[in-house]
C-alpha cells in the first residue's frame, strides 16, 4: 500500500509546527506502510540554511569520526567553505557554503561507500527501517520547523527493505518525490537512463521515476512539464508527490487506482493518501477537500 | 467492550419504559475500538438508534449491520463504511472514504459530504444517497443498489453495472457506463464521455415516474425533465469478433 503525508505552509506563522503537524499526519498513514518510512523537511532551522549545500547521507556509521570527516572535507574544500558535519538520528548531515556539485564529489572521496539521499540548500532528507514513528521520533521530526515536508511509510513490493529502498527519492537539488504504487515498465525506462549516462543508487522502481524527473528538469521542463511526460513514458500504478524548494505537485496514474486526498486552506496545502491523516490539521472543518483526477498533474508554489 | 454514553435526556424519562421510544446510545471512537463498536452494532436491537462520535476518518464504521437500526456517524468516515449493510440506515454527517457502502444489499445510507472511489460497488439493493460528489468507478459492478449523488463522479462510474439506478445531479467523468448490462442511469449535468456500449436513451414517462420517486427518496428537490438516461446499447453481451474493437 504505503502512505503519503505531504503539507506545503502557505502561513508563515505555522512554519514554526510543521514537524509536529507533519508528525501527526504520519500516524495515521502507518497502517499502509510499517516496514520503513523516510522524511523530508524544507528550511528546517539548524538543518540546513540558504546558501549552504546540505548533503543528507543514509546512516550515521561512516567508519570515520564525525572530526575526520570534517577535516577531511575542509583539506579538499576552500578554507571559506567551513564543513559542518551532525549525526540526526540515523542521518548524517553534511553542509558547506559550496556548490553541492563540488560538496558530493567531495564526500564521495571522503567516504566512498556512503549513499547521499538527499541534496540542496533547502531539504534535508531522512531514512530508517523500522516503524515509521520511531524513525520520526529517533530523528526528532515533531520539535521541526519548516516550510514544506513530506513523510512516506513504505509497504516494499518492488524491492527490499532497506532504508536506501525507502522514500523520498531525492536525485537532484532539493527534488524530493515519494510514490505509492509501482512502475512496471521500470527496468527498460532505467537501461534508457543508464544509457544517457544517469547513475542509480538503488534497485527501487521509484529511483527511476525520480532520476527521469530529475533529468527532465535538467533538459529544460518545469515540474509540471516533467510530470506530464512521466505520464507518457511510465506505466504502472501510483500517486506521486514531489517537492522542489519552493513547490509541491501531485500527479495520479491515468486510472487513480491509488488514493490521495488534498486539502487546502488559506494557511497550507496538505496531501495525503487518506482522510485520517488530514482529520487532525488546524482549519480542517472548513477546508477545500478533494480527490485528485486521473493523470491530472496538480502544483502549488510557495 | 464499547464504551457507551447515553445522555440523559435522550433516554424517555416514563416508566415503563416504552419500547416504541428509541433509546439512543453515543458510542465515542475516542475509547471505543472500531471492532466493538461493530459488534455492538450487531448485536443492537431493532428500533434503536445509535450516535457515533469521533470518528476521525477510521475505516470499517458500522460494517454488516443487519438489524433495523439507525446509525449517525458524527464526522468523517474512512474506508468502507457501512459495507454489506443489510438493514436500517447509516448516516455520515460528513465524508466517506474508498468503497461506501460495498456490497450494500438493502436498507439506506446516506453520507452529507462527499464520498472517495468506487462507492456502492457491487451493491444488491437498498439506496446509497450521497449529498455531495462521488469519486471514481462510482457503483462499479452494481447489481441492483440505488445510488443518489447530489453532485459529480468520477471516470469509470457504473462500469459493468447489471442492475439498479444511479442518478447523478452533478456531471458524470469520463468512461460513464463503460461495458454496462441493464442498469439505468440518470444525469443532470455534463457526461465526458461513455463507455464502451453506453449509449443515450429517450426518457419516457415511466423513466420520469422512476426517476421523480428516487429523487424524493433521496429527499431531493432536483426537476427529473432536466436528467438525461443512459444504459446499454447490447452490443456487447455475446462476443462477436465483429465487435472486438469495441470492447
Amino acid at each position: 500500500m504505503c502512505g503519503i503525508a505531504a503539507l506545503q505552509l502557505r502561513n508563515p506563522s505555522l512554519q514554526a509546527d510543521m514537524g509536529s503537524l507533519l508528525n501527526s499526519m504520519m500516524c495515521q498513514i502507518v497502517e499502509r506502510g510499517p516496514d520503513s518510512a523516510g522524511l523530508a523537511v524544507y528550511d528546517t532551522p539548524g538543518l540546513v540554511s540558504e546558501g549552504t549545500s546540505t548533503l543528507s547521507l543514509l546512516g550515521k556509521d561512516h567508519g570515520l569520526s564525525i572530526d575526520e570527516i570534517k577535516d577531511s572535507l575542509t583539506s579538499m574544500l576552500s578554507p571559506s567553505a567551513t564543513p559542518v558535519v551532525k549525526v540526526v538520528g540515523d542521518t548524517t548531515l553534511v553542509s558547506a557554503s559550496v556548490e553541492t556539485d563540488l560538496l558530493v564529489r567531495s564526500v564521495q572521496e571522503t567516504l566512498p561507500d556512503s549513499v547521499i539521499i538527499g541534496r540542496g540548500e533547502h531539504v534535508a532528507v531522512m531514512k530508517g527501517v523500522g516503524h515509521p514513528m520511531e524513525i520520526a521520533s529517533d530523528h526528532g521530526l515533531e520539535s521541526m520547523a519548516g516550510s514544506q515536508g513530506l513523510s512516506h511509510t513504505r509497504m516494499a513490493t518492488e524491492s527490499a527493505v532497506t532504508a536506501g529502498g525507502s522514500h523520498p527519492f531525492s536525485v537532484a537539488d532539493d527534488l524530493c518525490l515519494v510514490h505509492n504504487g509501482s512502475f512496471s515498465n521500470h527496468a527498460s525506462i532505467r537501461r534508457e537512463l543508464i544509457r544517457e549516462g544517469v547513475e542509480f543508487d538503488s534497485d527501487n522502481d521509484t529511483e527511476v521515476g525520480a532520476r527521469y524527473i530529475a533529468s527532465r528538469l535538467k533538459k529544460g521542463d518545469d515540474l509540471e512539464a516533467a510530470l506530464r511526460n512521466l505520464g507518457k513514458v511510465f506505466d504502472g500504478f501510483y500517486t506521486l508527490v514531489v517537492t522542489t524548494s519552493k513547490s509541491m505537485a501531485v500527479v495520479r496514474d491515468p486510472i487513480a487506482c491509488k488514493p490521495a486526498i488534498i486539502a487546502e486552506t488559506d494557511d497550507y496545502v496538505a496531501m495525503a493518501s487518506e482522510y485520517r491523516a488530514l482529520a487532525s490539521l488546524p482549519g480542517i472543518e472548513t477546508a477545500h477537500i478533494f480527490e485528485p483526477e486521473p493523470g491530472k498533474v496538480y502544483t502549488w508554489s510557495l | 467492550m464499547v464504551t457507551l454514553t447515553s445522555p440523559e435526556s435522550q433516554i424517555p424519562s416514563a416508566a415503563p419504559q416504552v419500547s416504541a421510544n428509541p433509546v439512543a446510545f453515543v458510542v465515542d471512537l475516542i475509547d471505543s475500538p472500531v471492532r466493538d463498536l461493530n459488534q455492538a452494532l450487531h448485536d443492537a436491537e431493532d428500533g434503536q438508534a445509535w450516535t457515533v462520535i469521533n470518528p476521525g476518518g477510521k475505516h470499517s464504521l458500522a460494517v454488516g449491520i443487519d438489524t433495523d437500526i439507525s446509525v449517525s456517524i458524527n464526522g468523517h468516515a474512512g474506508y468502507y463504511a457501512a459495507g454489506m449493510h443489510q438493514k436500517g440506515e447509516v448516516t455520515i454527517s460528513g465524508n466517506a472514504g474508498v468503497g461506501l457502502a460495498e456490497n450494500i444489499m438493502s436498507g439506506r445510507v446516506h453520507v452529507k459530504g462527499d464520498a472517495s472511489q468506487s462507492a456502492a460497488a457491487t451493491g444488491h439493493g437498498g439506496l446509497v444517497v450521497i449529498d455531495g460528489n462521488a469519486g471514481a468507478r462510482c457503483g462499479i459492478s452494481m447489481k441492483g443498489v440505488d445510488i443518489v449523488v447530489g453532485g459529480n463522479i468520477g471516470h469509470m462510474s457504473a462500469f459493468m453495472a447489471q442492475a439498479g439506478r444511479l442518478v447523478v445531479c452533478g456531471d458524470a467523468g469520463e468512461a460513464l457506463g463503460d461495458s454496462i448490462y441493464e442498469a439505468r442511469i440518470y444525469v443532470k449535468g455534463s457526461v465526458a464521455s461513455l463507455g464502451a456500449d453506453c449509449i443515450q436513451k429517450p426518457m419516457e414517462s415511466e423513466h420520469l415516474e422512476e426517476l421523480a420517486e428516487l429523487l424524493i427518496a433521496a429527499g431531493r428537490t432536483d426537476d427529473p425533465t432536466e436528467f438525461k438516461r443512459y444504459g446499454s446499447a447490447r452490443n456487447l453481451y455475446h462476443f462477436s469478433v465483429h465487435n472486438s474493437t469495441a470492447y
